[in-house]
């Protein structure tokens, strides 16, 4: 049996046949489990009922989801099975989990119009589909239960896995049914349980990944090992857009175990026999570059362009009421300008992609949030067509947006069309973190004005950025603004009656940005929610009574927002030089304030010591993954407002590794609790929530220690020095 | 230039030049992919194995320098008592997200509580600082260490 393969095939077998659309698959559905990717004895020689694209039961009773969501830590491989598992009446102990292979047409998430995992939209896009999916198996298992016994379906019931005929108490398992079932036309409208009679949903559940994630058998993108592999690192121009002038190779040809030296346009890399042989290669190699264009760039030309760019007009993103004119009605004014830097990824899995380039086709193994993207991509760097070119998805070290991307991949087939048999090009962290794809930089120049009371008449903003969506899903980007560039600077939760936004693009020059943790919430929440602030703070008014006041037509808003200073006991006193500040968001579909205590030592350096959060993203499915969700994000939100920062020198960036690129550590990470409002509504998101207020909710903290407000990020202590 | 190894409780032999880090070793050439490649430089702790009991960062650990030391990794600390008591207070707490640097964390804490089996507070920061979680597990793995730590008080 050629080497994982036929389970290719047997996905593409699959994939020809459309969603919803009946089909016994013979002999297809080699199951690969979660932790057991490379699995390769397990073909079936059995019929399998596959009533849809989600949903395979084989006649020996296995149950196999495919996700059409990919698991990168935030718990999807427990929660889709979990909606599936609820209408279809299994257990999650009964089913096995596969990834899906690129399809947009099956798998693609119907928020977002592609298969990628992303914008915190996995369990919004599933929630219905996926439970039809699951109603749709179970009605057509009872069908043929009650079709064998003759007697009426609604005589019948499924649960654990089995159809029960009630009133004889007879039995018969899924895997018994699925040869009938599978003639069974599939039903189109399927009643969905309501929310009491969950089973599953809102229970705790125990993640299905993670014991593979304790012994080390759990198989990433970087564990992927075809028989034969080498293993490849490299060197990509330093300065964006520059050239590969001339490399001597000589002392790297003679390093113990490299194989071979590719050359391409712009890049370096060396091939080896295992890893170290290639890095020591890579230090052994000399190189030119032929810099290019951007060998002077420095961060201040990048922030030089945006600042000008706030200053002109640009499309506009929202505009309620008449802002110029309350604004000159306005008692007070305030005006303000912040600033967000570049951030790497960094991923605790360093890039990598894997490829056997074989001529005719191409065979990839990577970890990657946009599947569909990477073989698009790869295919047109093989010069193949799409369907001569098999992806096979891993579970992610780390995505975080950095996995929505394929340059990876694309440089990794680069190399593989020169190498004879299996390559895997593995990032070093100083290639990784210098070679990102960044979250943008971002200015804004915003504006209030306040009314006797101090109440906001009039809220006037421009801000300048990369546009994300308009380079990687350009038919999103619409008259010169998107979505996801603007969540968070519109539709605020508070009542705004004068209310004008704009939005001028502007591409900074050679720097590839891409989506990162909280997207477009990361930049606008912090500028918002600092605002709000800083309006609360000239009206002499309390942060949380600031915000109240503007929350009467917004109670979810209001009820997060109040749960939050209570469990924060927001008003009790704290020793000199600590401080509380809260920051309120209403983006992914979810409602979170939280509340920041950070110390703020004599050094000027920053220390969080607790979060409270008070959450509302609606009807919770796993509460566990809420609360790690949430944790995580702080962290993530944390490490940005104390260190993270991107710059350029001489085009070259320079940060290079954990080192200059500091990550926060445990000794350093705050006590995060979580507390969430129960509700029936649709699920919001819940993976980078946490991200986006954390950063403001800590500028605002440091506000009410010192006094010094924070209008860039991260945090300088040399600033608040005492 | 050829090395025998001892890599949980099995001599292995391998040929690569004697500078080759353990980790490459490991991963590349032994295909034992459990322990991780972070950052190269001893930074994050993702190649965290023992070396003797110890932990050690396989990343910046020479094949030349590891003699006749006894390597555990990932895949056999399960083996040993505490090794097994971390990954069961690790599942109960459901301490992974994305798990990758999980390896390292689970290698750091069972050396931590090899050497002190009712650590502090501080004592936990000291040990588990030394590897980065992008993920932001900290939380739990603080909490994850004390009821292993408990547990081993308990059982013995």
């Amino acid at each position: 049996m050629a080497f994982d393969r036929s389970a290719s095939r047997a996905y593409a077998d699959l994939s020809r046949r459309n969603f919803l659309i009946n089909s016994v698959v013979a002999g297809s559905g080699l199951v690969l489990s979660v932790s057991l990717p490379f699995d390769q004895g397990r073909a079936r020689g059995t019929e399998s009922f596959a009533p849809n694209a989600f949903i395979r039961i084989g006649t020996d009773g296995q149950i196999v989801l495919t996700m059409p969501y990919v698991e990168m830590g935030q718990g999807t491989y427990t929660s889709i099975p979990m909606l599936i598992a609820e209408e279809l009446e299994v257990g999650l102990k009964q089913v096995r989990i596969e990834h899906a292979p690129p399809n947009e047409k099956l798998y693609a998430n119907p928020l977002l119009g592609v298969q990628a995992t992303g914008n915190s939209n996995a369990i919004r896009g599933a929630w219905k589909p996926l439970r039809e999916a699951g109603a749709a198996a179970r009605i057509m298992l009872i069908a043929a239960a009650a079709g064998r016994w003759g007697v009426d379906a609604g005589s019948c019931l499924a649960e654990a896995g089995e159809v029960v005929h009630a009133p004889s108490g007879r039995r018969l398992k899924y895997g018994e049914l699925a040869a009938d079932a599978g003639h069974i036309p599939v039903p189109t409208n399927v009643v969905l349980k309501k929310p009491e009679e969950f089973k599953l949903i809102g229970t705790p559940a125990k993640r299905l990944d993670a014991s593979g994630k304790v012994n080390g058998s759990v198989v990433y993108g970087i564990d992927a090992r075809p028989p034969g592999v080498k293993i490849a690192t490299l060197a990509q121009s330093p300065v964006f857009g520059g050239r590969l002038k001339s490399v001597d190779d000589t002392a790297a040809k003679a390093v113990k175990g490299v194989r071979q030296i590719v050359r391409l346009d712009d890049a370096v890399a060396v091939v080896a026999d295992h890893m170290g042989a290639a890095k020591k290669g890579l230090e052994a190699l000399k190189i030119e570059w032929d810099e290019g264009a951007h060998a002077g760039l420095s961060t201040r030309d990048v922030v030089r362009e945006l600042e000008q760019a706030t200053l002109s007009a640009g499309p506009v993103a929202q505009s309620i009421g008449d802002a110029d004119k309350a604004m000159a009605n306005a008692a007070t004014r305030v005006e303000a300008s912040y600033h967000l830097p570049f951030l790497a990824h960094a991923t605790m899995e360093p890039m990598n992609c894997t490829v056997h380039f074989r001529g005719n086709e191409c065979e990839i193994w990577v970890g990657t949030q946009a599947i569909a993207r990477v073989q698009a991509m790869a295919a047109k760097a093989a010069g193949l067509p799409v369907e001569k070119v098999i992806v096979h998805n891993h579970l992610i070290g780390g995505g975080f947006g950095r996995r929505l991307e394929a340059d990876g991949a694309v440089r990794a087939v680069e190399i593989a069309k020169q190498v004879d048999g299996p390559v895997k090009v593995v990032w070093t962290r100083e290639e990784d973190i210098q070679q990102d794809m960044y979250r943008p930089y971002w200015v804004d120049r915003i504006a209030a004005g306040l009314d006797n009371d101090g109440k906001p008449i009039a809220w006037r903003n421009h801000f300048a950025g990369s546009s994300v969506i308009a380079r990687w899903l350009p038919p999103a980007f619409k008259d010169g603004l998107d979505p996801d560039t603007t969540e968070g600077a519109i539709d605020l939760v508070y009542a705004l009656p004068n209310f004008h936004v704009e939005y001028v693009r502007v591409e900074p020059p050679g720097i590839r940005t891409a989506f990162w943790r909280s997207v477009g919430p990361s930049h606008n929440v912090f500028v918002t929610e600092s605002f709000i602030d800083e309006l609360a703070a000239a009206a002499r008014q309390d942060a949380v009574a600031y915000r109240r006041v503007l929350l009467d037509h917004n109670p979810r808003a209001k009820a997060v927002l109040d749960l939050a200073a209570e469990k924060a006991s927001w008003s009790s006193p704290l020793p000199k030089g600590h401080g509380r500040g809260i920051a309120l968001q209403y983006v992914f579909g979810s409602y979170l304030a939280q509340v920041a205590e950070v110390e703020v030592v004599k050094d000027g350096s920053v220390r969080v010591h607790r979060v409270v959060c008070a959450m509302d993203c609606g009807t919770v499915i796993n509460p566990d993954t809420v609360q790690a969700q949430i944790q995580s994000g702080v962290m993530f939100g944390v490490t940005a407002a104390l260190y993270g920062e991107i710059t350029l020198k001489n085009g070259r960036v320079e940060q290079a590794n954990f080192d200059t690129y500091q990550i926060l550590r445990i000794n350093e990470a705050p006590t995060v609790e979580v507390h969430v409002i129960k509700s029936t509504e649709p699920p919001g998101g819940m993976g980078e929530a946490g991200t986006s207020g954390i950063v403001p909710a800590i500028g605002n903290a440091v506000f009410a220690a010192t006094g010094k407000r924070l209008r860039k990020m991260p945090i300088v202590s040399n600033a608040l020095k005492v | 230039m050829g090395f025998t190894i001892n890599i949980n409780g099995t001599p292995r032999s391998v040929d690569v030049d004697g500078d080759t880090p353990l980790l490459w070793v490991l991963r590349d050439v032994l295909g034992m992919t459990g322990t991780k490649f972070g950052c190269g430089m001893a930074l994050c702790g993702a190649c965290t194995v023992h070396l003797d009991g110890s932990a050690v960062r396989s990343c910046i650990t020479a094949i030349d320098s590891v003699g006749d030391s006894k390597v555990t990794t990932i895949e056999a600390i399960g083996a040993t008592p505490v090794g097994a008591k971390i990954q069961k207070a690790w599942l109960e707490y459901e301490v992974a997200q994305c798990g990758y640097c999980q390896s390292g964390q689970i290698m750091s804490a069972s050396a931590l509580l090899t050497d002190k089996p009712h650590p502090t507070d501080t004592d936990i920061d000291d040990a588990m600082s030394g590897n980065i979680c992008r993920c932001g597990t900290y939380v739990r793995i603080r909490e994850a260490i004390k009821l292993a730590a408990q547990s081993w008080t308990k059982e013995g």
